[in-house]
């Protein structure tokens, strides 16, 4: 099935003389992972449906910095921040909405202080808000008799405290959503956060991810349902190293409500 | 006699409050050791910060059980200080009970909430040590307690057992004393304080008057001096907490946990670079600091004040570890383990600069590599488990962080794999080897 998204570029709204009323934040997993660029298509099919009026930076977008910031390396991250402020400052960007709960965090909170204000928002957020406003409509019973679990990631959850968003939206859905012993501001991490999702992990007893997919697996669940693409990975493997991958899927909110969707 | 014991009790607590304000001092002077950093702004929600964290304790009631015995501890405490009012009056002027004249049924009312509570803080007490010495619990056990900070441990649990056996026994028997008329309070009757009304008369009942008049003094003079002991013990323990918690919680970081610092430094430095106009071979400004600007911490003076103040404020309860993903993991990095290591060198170069009087001789050792590893610090998922679980606000996350940057701005050490994603996002502006002109790409794919 070939669906084919509108995804205008600020580039191109710009030549048009629009100012799209909020900006989609793709980040660099979604642009390149081949995992997280289907959560990048399927939060885009949200937004055609829900007829947002939105724009993304396209090839005029760079890292966040994100991950250099947390490596130490504060220099490559001021400086990505700074070129990518210069752009979101020239498209006058006033609202940001962002898969990634790492360039959602350094877009909200680092970017400030070096002179990038913006309202942003996180995609699980924003999805909540277009089911509430009754702009987004999907098929209730698509997880009838499911099992979910939602994965907290660690800078959506406890970085910004925003547990209720994602689950909120989850219950939407008719799914017995589950909580793991850990979760919320207990939740442990997927492994991948501080970027080690670049490198191999320290010497030890066990792959961080490892652990947090059991936690998930003593729910029980079908579906494990995160917000965050490097979670996704984590937790894919996670499942896939306990060959679980034939009962448990691993998705985003997006690709939940996107399937959902009576389209 | 009333005078040679006034003059003693005088000269136990100038001795004692001296030798505190001493280390005191030096602890204040150890943690303005620490860079700058502004924790003086927003003062209502650091001041409401400080009331629930500290003062009530939220954080702590995460762990229920754990909890509500830290809190009969904490309470009785508190209440006791107000008793300590009375026995430096009665130390000093000779006095008996001073306050139960005045007072009246007020006064047998707050001895009464004192003993309950010092009931309650003695099972609490009693319990916290079966938990480290007998069920062993996980977190209080790890090899890092082993030899010292075990001993620490038990060493002021015990210390508040002989406080709490020392205020029965000065109340109870003056019970006894004062049911025979021979208290030296004035009159006979029972003093109706709830707990000691009744342990008093079992316990001492059959004593003679002249034992139950030394051990009246040896409950009330061990009380006195055992506070003092506590006092001056804090300085080599972990338990400053129960004064730095208050400092500590005000001054801590109240942004978002995600928020990390931007050096300002380093925008300086960029803001330079991005600059078009900007002459690269200008001189620099006069007033341009005589020492380059390090980026990230290699020792304790490169950390922050507060940085410092958490590493003093650290009671080794181990929450932080507990919830480490990388420590739940096997790795080597122990969160409680890097505030520990972090008190143990601000106090090696404190005690350096007491010897050399008042400055800091190079020992040829830095927190980095002679206390902290490399291989500690990039264990680290930045997830902030062990920032949420302190019940203090205390920050190891923020130490690692800074000791990051120094591995990999200063000594350009960081993992392989990581300088390689460093290069990508230099050159084509992501963590992986792709064209930024291949970034849309994902819009017509399937």
């Amino acid at each position: 099935m070939s669906e084919s998204l509108v995804v205008p570029t600020m580039a191109e709204m710009m030549a048009q003389g629009k100012q799209p009323e909020i900006l989609f934040w793709v980040g660099s997993a979604g642009s390149y992972d081949d995992r997280a660029k289907k959560i990048t298509r399927a939060f885009v099919k949200i937004l055609n449906a829900a007829q947002v009026d939105f724009a993304v930076l396209g090839t005029e977008e760079s890292a966040t910095g994100d991950v250099a910031k947390r490596a130490g390396n504060e220099f490559l991250f001021q400086m990505q921040a700074m070129m990518n402020i210069e752009i979101l400052n020239a498209y006058e960007i006033k609202k940001i909405v962002t898969c990634d709960p790492h360039s959602f965090n350094c877009l909200k909170n680092e970017y400030p202080g070096l002179g990038g204000n913006y309202e942003v928002i996180h995609h699980t957020q924003f999805i909540n808000e277009l089911i509430n406003e009754g702009k987004l409509k999907f098929s209730e019973n698509t997880y009838k008799g499911k099992r979910i679990t939602f994965h907290d990631p660690c800078y959506l959850g406890r970085a910004n405290k925003i547990y209720n968003a994602p689950r909120e939206v989850l219950q939407k859905t008719t799914a017995t959503i589950v909580e793991m012993k850990r979760h919320k501001s207990t939740a442990l991490c997927c492994g991948a956060g501080g970027a080690q999702m670049f490198k191999e992990p320290e010497k030890g007893d066990m792959d961080v991810n490892v652990l947090r997919t059991k936690d998930a697996m003593e729910t029980n669940p079908n579906i494990i349902a995160t917000g965050c693409p490097y979670c996704n990975t984590m937790l894919t493997d996670g499942v896939k190293f306990s060959h679980k991958e034939n009962e448990i899927q691993v998705l985003d909110i997006a690709e939940l409500i996107a399937n959902a969707q009576d389209l | 006699m009333h005078i040679l014991s006034s003059i003693l009790f005088i000269a136990l607590t100038v001795a004692g409050f001296g030798f505190f304000a001493v280390n005191a001092k030096k602890i204040y002077r150890n943690i303005k050791l620490g860079q700058s950093v502004n924790r003086t702004d927003r003062s209502s929600e650091r001041w409401r910060n400080m009331l629930l964290v500290a003062f009530g304790q939220k954080k702590m009631f995460a762990r229920p059980v754990p909890a509500l015995l830290h809190f009969a501890i904490y309470a009785a405490f508190m209440i006791t200080q107000i008793e300590l009012i009375e026995i430096f009056i009665d130390g000093v002027f000779g006095t008996h009970r001073i306050f139960k004249e005045s007072l009246g049924g007020f006064y047998t009312f707050m001895i009464s909430l004192i003993e309950i509570l010092s009931v309650a803080a003695l099972t609490a007490t009693i319990i916290f040590l079966s938990r480290r010495n007998l069920l062993k619990l996980p977190r209080l056990n790890m090899k890092e307690l082993m030899g010292w900070p075990k001993k620490d441990a038990n060493l002021i649990l015990i210390m508040e057992i002989i406080l709490v056996l020392c205020i029965f026994t000065m109340n109870g028997t003056d019970e006894v004393l004062y049911n025979m008329g021979k208290s030296h309070f004035e009159g006979q009757g029972s003093f109706n304080f709830t707990i000691s009304q009744f342990i008093g008369p079992a316990v001492f009942g059959s004593f003679s008057e002249g034992t139950l008049h030394v051990l009246e003094r040896v409950g009330w003079w061990g009380h006195f001096i055992m506070v003092l002991s506590f006092l001056n013990y804090l300085y080599y323990s972990k338990h400053l907490h129960i004064i730095l918690a208050f400092p500590n919680t005000y001054f801590a970081h109240i942004e978002p946990l995600g928020k990390f610092d931007n050096l300002q430094a380093v925008t300086n430095e960029v803001k330079l670079m991005m600059d078009p106009n900007a002459d690269p071979f200008a001189a620099p400004a006069p007033d341009a600091d005589a020492a380059p600007a390090k980026f990230g911490a290699q020792d304790v003076q490169d950390l922050n004040w507060v940085q410092l103040l958490n590493a003093y404020s650290c009671t080794e309860c181990g929450r932080c570890t507990s919830s480490c993903p990388a420590n739940l993991t096997g790795k080597k990095l122990s969160p409680r383990l890097i505030m520990m290591k972090t008190r143990d060198r601000l106090e090696e170069v404190g005690k350096n600069i007491d010897t050399n009087k008042g400055t800091f001789v190079d020992d040829g050792k830095t927190l980095l590599n002679d206390y902290i590893t490399p291989e500690e610090l990039w264990a680290c998922t930045t997830c902030n488990a062990c920032v949420e679980a302190c019940p203090i606000d205390i920050s190891p996350l923020s130490i690692i962080m800074d000791m990051r940057r120094f591995l990999v701005m200063e000594q350009s050490a960081a993992p392989m794999e990581l300088n390689t994603m460093m290069t990508n996002i230099e050159n084509n502006g992501a963590p992986w080897q792709y064209s930024q002109m291949d970034r849309l790409n994902w819009k017509d794919e399937n």
